[in-house]
């Protein structure tokens, strides 16, 4: 049990019982971390609002108003968000299997653009050679394998000779991102940093009931579900845990390590491949350096906040990308410098991030004793 | 009267809702070595951690020499006089027994040589044989163990914390540590030694302080007291203190391996030559210093351990199913801990790292039953629930203390975790089981489950190999003694014969003569 604490010295140089130690609590009931948790976000809005004050003079409430509007304001803001929210959802599902075998995945926004590098490419150099729904399953097929390779190697090397995953997914992500610059050289001779529709136009995927986004929430949804059952039933997902805690144990019930590692990170990478198959093939029809537009990392975040429960990873995005959209309506609308809606959503993530450390221990001050003795 | 040297009164310590120690009360005469006795968990090393300034003391009050005083650091506790010899040596290896001596002593006079010096004048006080100049990682664990001391004695302490010395040393190292403790209390030292082993606390101890379950229970003279009341007042009942040994009925050979060698990543030869053979309705114990091969040993039979040279071959049990009549020799050589398993090999292994390679430590009951079985079926998904009336079997007969089946292990106590990997291990109905170190930081009711278990085992048929390291419990429980040294087999004795001090020599010795002598 850790019991850290800091020796102090009082007026005569008399030592004193520390002024601060900190205890580990030991099963939480749920309502504490739910009350703990709320109580972050009181106060991450209050310091937020008396920060707007100070330096905007704009009433925070208005503030705030405008975060939702920015999201939720007509039907129009609320299917993007929901785009952004499954897309987000999608890479944190993907990078989810690899964290919980402990392989720090860093690459989904590498894996995720080698997806839809491969789905603009058959795009390009296949689009109107072969009938479009065919094209859509060279596509399809293609962003998965780019996103499977993209995550495959390094598991490959950490299997084999160890090395650390952490780098090489890092590395592999500006491979992924000068892979697209050169194909922008070849599909497009203007010298512009997107390819866009009208370059890319064919294998377009028709609209869903007139709807441009429905088609990725029914897969994300489906995806949810998938990794869900995935981890917790099946009898892969149990091989993750069990690498994931201890390698030494996985050997020790015969489980082939180096397999799962390259196995789950096949299927890490694939998913990403298919977020990035959406985005490109599905959605915008366009591909660019920022296509991905880092949400191969925030979705780490995502995923760790959620403590890697794909029903609580809804939640978790939802959160992310609600301040993401409701920042940039506030700096549009207010005028203010897109540098502030940032530091608005940092204030909010760290008072949400750090409330973890109040759910998992307890601060003692000096003295606790005798107060409880007088209640 | 004399003011005791040190005195804990009524001293309670919290970690989150548990209770380390409760209204504590300890006092050490001067002169003295006072043994602190009690069962795992019962707040012994927390209790010694308070003293040494490590942990605060949430309550309580502790005077030195009559005076009341506050350790809030282990700065403090140097201050006071009071050295603590940690049971995990905190050493630097790659620095020598005197820089790890000298280190955070301040306005010390930088010359080194005059360290040695000075280390080599306490060494020849008190019989320590150090040589002051030789490296960390070069050094033996009794060695290890004396640069700790030593550390505390230049420091000027006068009392000294001992926590579980004898734990990692042979007979013959113990008797040598005993007697320099009894030098420096005749030079007015005052010593707590902290252990569970009775026999030690009867031949060194002036008084025994016994805990239970973080509580203060007694003092007593050590003269005036026994093995079995201090077992009683340990345990809060009275245990039987005896293991049966029936004789092998029908022995026939399971386990046979020749001529076995390993190395280990830096191409050292960890076993070298290893030849025997273990039997059905036996259990052979094997005793050896730490690291004298017996890890390699059983991972090299798990599968586990790469195989330099040698043959390790399985005698499957005829049964009227397969229709044979001889025992079918299987070849483990070069097989995996899967393709050993596909062969129909009953082999059962509890490793000595439970919660680090038998268990999961965050995973519950069930599913640490299912580590086991999970790959039957041809579904892909895990069925729960044969695990799940495992967990409740095992918890039921072998009186897991859990809050329940789906409890994370590593909440466990140390010996209700052991309950559950043994049992998983038992349940799996073994030809041959292995086991090591299996009572290791169980408490007396525990360890006496464990010994019963594998008893039962024996009765069965099973062959037992029990790798130990209490050699009184080794002489009391096993048919056949291996004793390895560095890696080779120095001996293999009749477990009804054999005297400790025997085994002791063979677990030192080496080619051309005796190490440490």
């Amino acid at each position: 049990m850790n019991d850290v604490k800091k020796s102090e010295v009082g007026k005569h140089g008399q030592k004193r019982e520390p002024l601060i130690h900190i205890t580990k609590r030991v099963g939480v009931p749920i309502w504490k971390s739910i009350m703990i948790r709320a109580i972050a976000i009181g106060a991450a809005l209050v310091v937020c609002g008396v920060l707007t004050m100070l330096f905007t003079g704009d009433n925070p409430l208005s503030i705030y108003a405008s975060f939702f509007v920015g999201a939720f304001g007509d039907p129009q803001k609320i299917w993007f968000t929901m785009q952004n929210l499954v897309i987000l959802l999608g890479i944190a599902l993907a990078v989810t299997p690899a964290f919980k075998m402990k392989f720090w995945n860093t690459g989904a926004e590498g894996q995720v653009l080698a997806g839809g590098l491969a789905t603009a490419m058959c795009m390009f150099w296949l689009g109107g050679k072969i009938p479009d729904w065919f094209l859509i399953i060279v596509m399809l097929t293609a962003g998965v394998a780019a996103g499977m390779l993209w995550g495959i190697l390094p598991a490959v090397f950490k299997a084999k000779w160890n090395t650390n995953e952490t780098l090489f997914t890092l590395m592999m992500n500006y491979v992924a991102i000068q892979l697209i610059e050169w194909f922008l050289k070849i599909a497009d001779k203007t010298g512009s940093n997107t390819v866009g529709p009208t370059v890319l136009k064919y294998g377009w995927l028709p609209d869903l009931f007139g709807q441009k986004y429905l088609f990725n929430i029914i897969v994300v949804a489906a995806l949810t579900v998938f990794i869900y059952i995935y981890l917790k039933y099946s009898k892969h997902g149990y091989e993750i845990s069990v690498v994931g805690e201890s390698e030494k144990t996985a050997r020790y019930i015969g489980i082939n390590v180096p397999k799962v590692i390259i196995r789950t990170m096949a299927l890490s990478g694939a998913i990403c491949g298919l977020m990035g198959f959406l985005l490109v093939g599905v959605t915008s029809h366009s591909i660019s350096a920022d296509t991905a537009g880092g949400r191969g990392f925030t979705a780490i975040m995502v995923s760790w906040l959620a403590q890697f429960n794909p029903i609580f990873m809804v939640l978790t995005s939802l959160l992310l990308v609600f301040l993401g959209r409701g920042a940039e309506e506030v700096s549009t609308k207010f005028d203010l410098n897109q540098s502030f809606s940032d530091i608005v959503t940092g204030i909010i993530l760290f008072f949400i991030i750090g409330c973890e450390f109040f759910i998992r221990y307890k601060v003692n001050f000096r003295g606790h004793h005798e107060k409880k003795e007088n209640n | 009267m004399e003011a005791y040297a040190l005195e804990l009164k009524k001293v309670t310590k919290h970690f989150g809702s548990i209770v380390a120690n409760k209204n504590v009360n300890l006092a050490l005469r001067k002169g003295e070595i006072l043994a602190v006795l009690g069962e795992n968990g019962s707040g012994k090393t927390t209790l010694m951690n308070m003293i040494a300034g490590i942990y605060f003391p949430d309550e309580g009050e502790i005077y030195i020499n009559g005076e009341q005083v506050i350790i809030a650091s282990p700065k403090d506790a140097f201050k006071y006089k009071i050295g603590m010899v940690h049971q995990h040596f905190r050493l630097i290896d790659v620095f020598t027994a005197a820089e790890n001596i000298v280190l955070g002593v301040k306005n010390e006079n930088k010359r080194l040589s005059k360290a040695v010096e000075s280390v080599k004048a306490i060494s020849e006080k008190y019989g320590f044989e150090l040589d002051p100049k030789k490296k960390i990682y070069e050094m033996s664990v009794s060695e290890k163990q004396t640069v700790e001391i030593l550390k505390v004695l230049y420091r000027g302490a006068d009392i000294l914390i001992l926590d579980e010395p004898t734990a990692v040393l042979t007979p013959q190292e113990t008797k040598k540590l005993f007697d320099v403790m009894r030098r420096m209390k005749e030079d007015g030292k005052s010593i707590i030694i902290i252990t569970h082993k009775m026999h030690e606390v009867m031949e060194i101890s002036d008084r025994v302080a016994i805990l239970r379950k973080g509580e203060y229970i007694d003092t007593v003279e050590t003269a005036a007291t026994d093995e079995n009341q201090l077992t009683e007042m340990m345990v809060g009942k009275k245990v039987a203190l005896n293991i049966d040994r029936t004789d092998p009925v029908n022995p026939k050979e399971r386990l046979r391996i020749t001529g076995l060698n390993t190395v280990n990543k830096e191409n050292v030869k960890t076993l070298s030559d290893v030849s025997f053979s273990v039997y059905g309705g036996e259990i052979l114990g094997i005793a050896g210093i730490a690291g004298s091969g017996q890890r390699e040993l059983l991972e090299s039979v798990a599968g586990l351990q790469p195989i330099e040279s040698g043959e390790i071959t399985y005698f499957a049990p005829a049964t009227k199913e397969n229709g044979t009549e001889d025992d079918e020799p299987v070849n483990l050589r070069d097989k995996t801990p899967i393709q050993i398993r596909d062969l129909g090999v009953r082999l059962s292994f509890v490793p000595e790292d439970r919660l680090g390679m038998g268990l999961v430590g965050n995973m519950d009951i069930i599913d640490n039953m299912m580590l086991r079985s999970y790959r039957g079926g041809r579904s892909v998904f895990v069925d729960r629930k044969p695990p799940h009336e495992l967990a409740d079997e095992i918890i039921k007969s072998l009186e897991v203390v859990t809050p329940g089946a789906t409890t994370p292990v590593r909440r466990l106590s140390g010996g209700n975790v052991q309950k559950v990997l043994v049992g998983r291990e038992i349940a799996a109905a073994p030809t041959v089981l292995m086991a090591a170190y299996p009572v290791r930081g169980l408490d007396i009711n525990s360890s006496y489950m464990i010994y019963n278990l594998l008893n039962q085992q024996k009765e069965h048929g099973v062959a037992v190999i029990f790798v130990g390291e209490d050699l009184d419990v080794l002489t009391e429980l096993c048919d056949r003694i291996l004793v390895l040294c560095g890696g080779k087999i120095t001996g293999i004795l009749d477990g009804r014969k054999a005297k400790k001090e025997e085994i002791g020599l063979l677990m030192t010795k080496v080619e051309g003569g005796i190490a440490n002598e």
